[in-house]
């Protein structure tokens, strides 16, 4: 295959394995910029891909075809806010530790999860094969211009609409952090709690939300995994995606525009597996150590490159306004 | 004897009696709402694990991981790291144990199957030690450098499993030599061949060895000050960085124990994994059981064994999803988490008590 | 003058938490155009009065009028409205944040009701900077301006939403000589402009400089209200601490002997390449208190840890009694006979969650016969605690109580019990007495002059010009990194220590 087609491709493959991990981690984002620790976004994802693949199923049922996946995106997002409300009641109102409750949402999702599926489909271990997916944007004119065809068309635009979505997020959260009411409160409730309350901002509230969202997304996260990858739901569907974005969320220094360079990066490490095995020079290395390959290419970007890494300054302190 | 009474009155040990009863209650409620009957299925549960001896015995053994990457999570807990990575150094103590117990051959029981033990714990250990050197050296938060190492062990051990010791065509090892097996046979005929093992014991001995290690030694004051507070602990001359590193591979070498036990005395071979296996993020669950005391992450792996063991009977004699068990297991530690809400919930009780005080 | 009606009155406020009552059926009237003190020691109840009249905590008993009409404060919004305005103790400032994002916070200009208008905001903090002539850069981080700055940042927070009463909480507690005067200045412009002010701080000096009327508060309790220009220092802290005080410490003149302590040229640079000690030297001697002046961040901090063991220095060489102990370990440092009190109780000196006893051994735990054969001998340990708790009259339940429980003062003195316990040479005391009550703050001043009695040397850094001045037989002051001038204390004021640690004006044996 021509080598400029492979690049394409692997730069689709990329974004594919990446757009999962954007959402997911811009939903971490707002929970942890306003103070929140949100280790649960695993088990948010697994809500994400359960509901969107019920969704969908239940949408294709009732005659919505093509229509159906959508269903199951806004399904995915709903109740990914409901896992959230979990983790948001428990941290919030009742001040547990915010790294238990994460835990212990990556837990529910499992149970609760797979325990439906069951009820719902007979006793099955997993969804029902969904009859349609996301589909992927086409654009032949592209295609077939030399050099950029292949990287621009094959590469970038002939992706899924969920890639675009993610991509458009990343500048949203940016705009919506850095520039507007909203995204300031949410970062003072982050940096210093009893700063913004005695400014009149109600503390507890501004975490919700930002919990809220981070079930959102880290939801919208888990659907496209279901509705572009698998095409259902079963207990291998999320299988550490959200710990890759929590890396992916720090790894980007809590900034959208970082997590998105670390999503890429994971993104292409996952990607590369799948084409590097197409090169002569690769066929002596065992599939093991391609398989290895994201998560030591972590570990070691990690220990060369961390800079200075600011966490939110009151990131995992629930907020007690008797110790002021 | 006072001293005892007065813990079973505490108000920690009744928010944890409490939380395990609401826990319960939240799974009965969600089986009648699957249009199950939870009081057959908690029945068809308890008469799994203690109906006969076999069942008892298997349940022993499901326990066993169970309190070694408990006791790992909770002594890295206690340095105040939280070590996610137990499921890639239970992988590590299993190859250890294996490359020790299948290419070492010609020597005594009593020398082979301790040296197989050695060899996965330290194999944990020093896995659990890397992510510990990072954060010492590079302030890595340990939290991302086990997740990562948990699927590095995963391919590097199912690498070595496949390369070195692999029976062609099946995706595990060949078994290991009989002299390195840590299962006790008459025993296991005893209880209808249930893979007892010494491992049992020795997870037991660990504990107690966590409890004196922590609170009664030198190395332990130093740990846990490293815990509590490490700018204090360096201030007064601890050194913090060769603490992180040692709580790491004190933790990795309990759930180096598990794997090894696993591999020694219940499975004798060891399997090519497609995914974790999730031994160590049960772990993480009994650890926040156990509230991270040795003792009490004993209670939370019985308590945790039972109902996932006989979670099957559960599932075989009353035909509830198995499931059920984790959103009983995830609520049970939600409730001993956000203690709030279990006072919440028993304010009635307290009032009625403390106006019997008055 | 009679029959003006208050702008705020506070009317038989009280408040109680478990185990104490912090406020116990108080009253107080402002009047229009006033600074009125509010004078107390740490504890006595101030600031939750304050906190109260800010819809921070709600009174159990009593009521607030502003301007006549019972009002409910029920949040601090609810305080902004009525235009009550409080300058934090501790700065209730994002670090991250800029000048300008602090004071919008909450009320930010906007377009469309989204999106933050900055230019609008940026124009109107410049304006009202200007108009009260505070100079400060609307763009610039917090972390990046001076603790004065900062201050009038929290100021500025209180004008931006139209505050016409000011509570200022303890604001000198960090401030310069100069930064105290420009400060005081600024309080006057204020007034003039009809504000009115709480002024809540347990020092005289100022009391009498700039407050019209003062509130004596002691142990939730109002003492008296007297006119400021009716009363005397002496009189007020009588009054504050309830029997008889005396501003002098009691000692003898210091009998120096040999150096125990020599710091000659010591440079170090953070990670960023800035200097934070520049060829600093200085000598202490046994049986001497040195006092360290200087603001904060100067390299005060990075002095003591260079000294203790805790950063590296790039080049030159501190000894202790003749012998090099730069860049040994703290432990190393520590055994050769350095003890230290750090300047963070709870982030430095004590284990919290530790029990008093086990904080007791945080240093000797593993010595004989704390640690023998690698267990802990807590017969020992237990006895040393109980010994040390007897002698420096530690307050505590038990031994075995966390150090959590303990008071700020209690606190303290077990850290002091620790390190003097050690029997050092050499003793470092970092800002010993910040946030304790006088009982406690003579207390600690007491035992540093006994260490030096008996021969020690004795190394003190503080922020209080006072304490420099009543406790040190010797002063350097240091700014930028350099001691740039050495003072006794006999010969020197506040004011000309104030220049120097500004800068701007060089002293004693430096101009050699």
């Amino acid at each position: 295959m021509d080598s400029l087609l492979i690049f394409g491709n692997l730069l689709n493959t990329t974004l594919v394995f990446a757009t999962a991990l954007i959402f997911a981690a811009l939903g971490g984002l707002f929970s942890e910029r306003s103070g929140v620790v949100n280790i649960g976004i695993e088990g948010l994802m697994v809500f994400g891909a359960f509901a969107a693949a019920v969704g969908t199923h239940y949408a294709e049922k009732a005659g919505m075809e093509g229509a159906s996946p959508w269903v199951g995106l806004l399904t995915a997002i709903v109740v990914g806010v409901l896992g959230s409300l979990i983790h948001a009641v428990a941290t919030i109102t009742f001040k547990a530790d915010q790294t238990i409750s994460g835990v212990v949402i990556n837990f529910l999702a499992t149970g609760i999860t797979l325990y439906l599926v069951k009820l719902l489909f007979d006793g099955a271990g997993e969804t029902p094969l969904l009859l349609h997916r996301l589909a992927k944007l086409n654009f032949p004119d592209f295609a077939s211009i030399p050099v950029i065809g292949p990287i621009l068309g094959t590469g970038i635009l002939n992706s899924y609409p969920t890639t675009f979505i993610a991509l458009i997020l990343v500048f949203v959260t940016y705009y919506v952090l850095n520039k507007t009411k909203f995204g300031l409160r949410l970062r003072s409730v982050g940096e210093h709690p009893s700063a913004a309350d005695t400014m009149g901002i109600n503390v507890n509230r501004m975490r919700y939300i930002g919990v809220m969202l981070s079930g959102a997304l880290a939801g919208l996260g888990g659907a496209t995994i279901t509705l572009t990858t698998t095409g259902l739901f079963s207990h291998t569907t999320i299988s550490g995606q959200g710990f890759i974005a929590i890396a992916a969320l720090i790894f980007g220094k809590w900034n959208p525009l970082g997590i998105m360079g670390a999503a890429l990066f994971f993104g292409f490490s996952q990607a590369i597996r799948n084409y590097v095995q197409l090169f002569a020079w690769s066929s002596n290395i065992p599939q093991d150590f391609i398989l290895m390959l994201p998560y030591v290419l972590t570990v070691i970007v990690l220990v060369v490159a961390i800079g200075k890494s600011r966490a939110p300054a009151a990131l995992g302190e629930a907020y007690d306004p008797s110790k002021r | 004897m006072n001293k005892f009474l007065k813990w079973f009155a505490s108000d920690s040990f009744i928010v944890s009696l409490a939380a395990i009863v609401m826990g319960l209650l939240l799974g009965a409620i969600v089986m009648m709402i699957g249009g199950y009957n939870p009081i057959t299925a908690y029945g068809a549960l308890l008469s799994k694990v203690f109906g006969d001896w076999y069942g008892f015995g298997e349940a022993l053994r499901e326990m066993t991981p169970l309190v070694l990457t408990g006791l790992a999570v909770a002594f890295a807990f206690r340095a105040g790291m939280f070590n996610i990575g137990a499921e890639g150094q239970v992988l590590m103590g299993m190859t250890g144990a294996s490359l020790v117990g299948i290419k070492i051959t010609g020597l005594p029981a009593l020398i082979h199957a301790p040296l197989a033990i050695i060899a996965g714990a330290l194999f944990g250990g020093l896995w659990a030690a890397l992510a510990g050197y990072i954060k010492a050296k590079r302030g890595v938060n340990e939290v991302i450098t086990t997740i990562m190492l948990n699927w590095t062990a995963l391919f590097l051990c199912n690498y070595i499993v496949r390369t070195f010791l692999l029976v062609p065509g099946n995706q595990r090892s060949v078994d290991i030599q009989p002299s390195a097996s840590i299962s006790i046979e008459w025993l296991s005929q005893m209880m209808g061949n249930a893979r007892v093992h010494w491992g049992i014991l020795l997870a037991l001995l660990a504990s107690t060895f966590f409890y004196y290690f922590l609170w009664k030694t030198k190395q332990g004051f130093e740990l846990r000050a490293v815990g509590s507070n490490p700018e204090a602990a360096r201030y007064a001359g601890i050194n913090v960085n060769k603490n992180i590193v040692k709580a790491m591979f004190i933790s990795g070498v309990f759930a180096g124990l598990a794997g090894a036990f696993e591999t020694l005395g219940v499975f004798h071979y060891q399997s090519v994994y497609a995914s974790l296996p999730g031994y160590g993020f049960n772990g993480i669950a009994v650890a926040l059981l156990g509230m991270t005391h040795p003792f009490g992450v004993l209670a939370g792996a019985g308590l945790f064994g039972t109902l996932t063991y006989g979670s099957a009977g559960m599932s075989f004699e009353a035909g509830v999803p198995p499931e059920i068990i984790q959103i009983v297991i995830g609520s049970i530690i939600f409730f001993i988490a956000a203690q709030g809400i279990v006072r919440f919930i028993l304010k009635p009780v307290y009032k009625r008590k403390k106006e019997k005080v008055l | 003058m009679a029959a003006a009606t208050p702008v705020v009155e506070l009317k038989q406020i009280t408040k109680r938490f478990p185990g104490i009552v912090a406020n116990d059926s108080i009253s107080i009237q402002l009047q229009k155009g006033e600074i009125h003190a509010l004078l107390g020691e740490n504890g006595a109840g101030k600031s939750t009065l304050m906190n109260i009249l800010f819809g921070l905590y709600q009174p159990d008993e009593g009521h607030v009028e502003v301007n006549g009409q019972t009002v409910a404060i029920d949040t601090p919004n609810k305080a902004i409205e009525l235009g009550i305005g409080m300058v934090h103790q501790h700065f209730k400032l994002v670090q991250s944040f800029t000048v300008t994002e602090n004071i919008i916070l909450g009320m930010e200009p906007s377009k469309g009701g989204i999106q933050i208008d900055y230019k609008t905001a940026t124009k109107k903090v410049k304006e009202i900077s200007d108009q009260y002539g505070f100079h400060i850069d609307p763009n610039a981080k917090i972390e990046d301006i001076s603790v004065g700055m900062q201050q009038r940042v929290e100021i500025l927070k209180t004008l931006y939403r139209g505050a016409n009463i000011l509570i200022f909480d303890e604001p000198t507690a960090v401030l310069t000589p100069q930064e105290i005067s420009e400060l005081i200045e600024i309080m006057r412009k204020l007034v003039a402009e009809g504000k009115s002010i709480i002024l809540i701080t347990h020092k005289l000096k100022e009391i009498m400089s700039v407050s019209d009327t003062v509130t004596i508060i002691r142990r939730g309790k109002v003492v008296d209200t007297v006119k400021t220009s009716e009363t005397s220092p002496l009189v007020l802290a009588e009054k504050m601490v309830g029997r008889n005080v005396s501003f002098k410490v009691d000692k003898k003149p210091a009998e120096p002997g040999e150096t125990v302590i020599e710091v000659k040229d010591v440079s170090l640079k953070n990670k960023e390449g800035i200097s934070l000690l520049n060829e600093m030297s200085f000598n202490v001697r046994r049986g001497e208190i040195v006092g360290v002046a200087g603001v904060d961040g100067n390299g005060q901090t990075q002095i003591i840890e260079a000294l203790s063991g805790l950063r590296k220095i790039d080049s030159g060489s501190i000894k202790l009694s003749g012998k090099e102990i730069a860049n040994h370990t703290p432990r190393q440092i520590s055994e050769s006979g350095v003890g230290h009190i750090p300047e963070d109780r709870h982030k430095h000196g004590l284990v919290l969650d530790f029990s008093v006893s086990e904080n007791m051994v945080l240093e000797s735990y593993y010595k004989k016969p704390y640690t023998q054969r690698g267990f802990l001998n807590f017969r020992a340990i237990n006895e040393l605690a109980t010994r040390l708790v007897k002698s420096f009259d530690v307050r505590t339940p038990s031994i075995q109580t966390k150090a959590r429980s303990l008071s700020g003062g209690n606190q303290q003195k077990a850290i002091i019990a620790r390190e003097i316990n050690k029997n050092p040479d050499f003793l470092i005391a970092a800002q010993p007495t910040r946030g304790l009550d006088v009982g406690a703050i003579e207390f600690v001043q007491t035992q540093l002059i006994q260490q030096r009695d008996q021969g020690k040397a004795v190394l003190l850094v503080s922020f209080e010009l006072d304490e420099i001045l009543n406790v040190s037989d010797r002063i350097i002051v240091v700014y930028e990194g350099k001691v740039i001038g050495e003072v006794r204390p006999e010969e020197t004021n506040d004011q000309e220590l104030g220049l120097m640690m500004a800068g701007s004006r060089q002293g004693g044996i430096a101009n050699e």
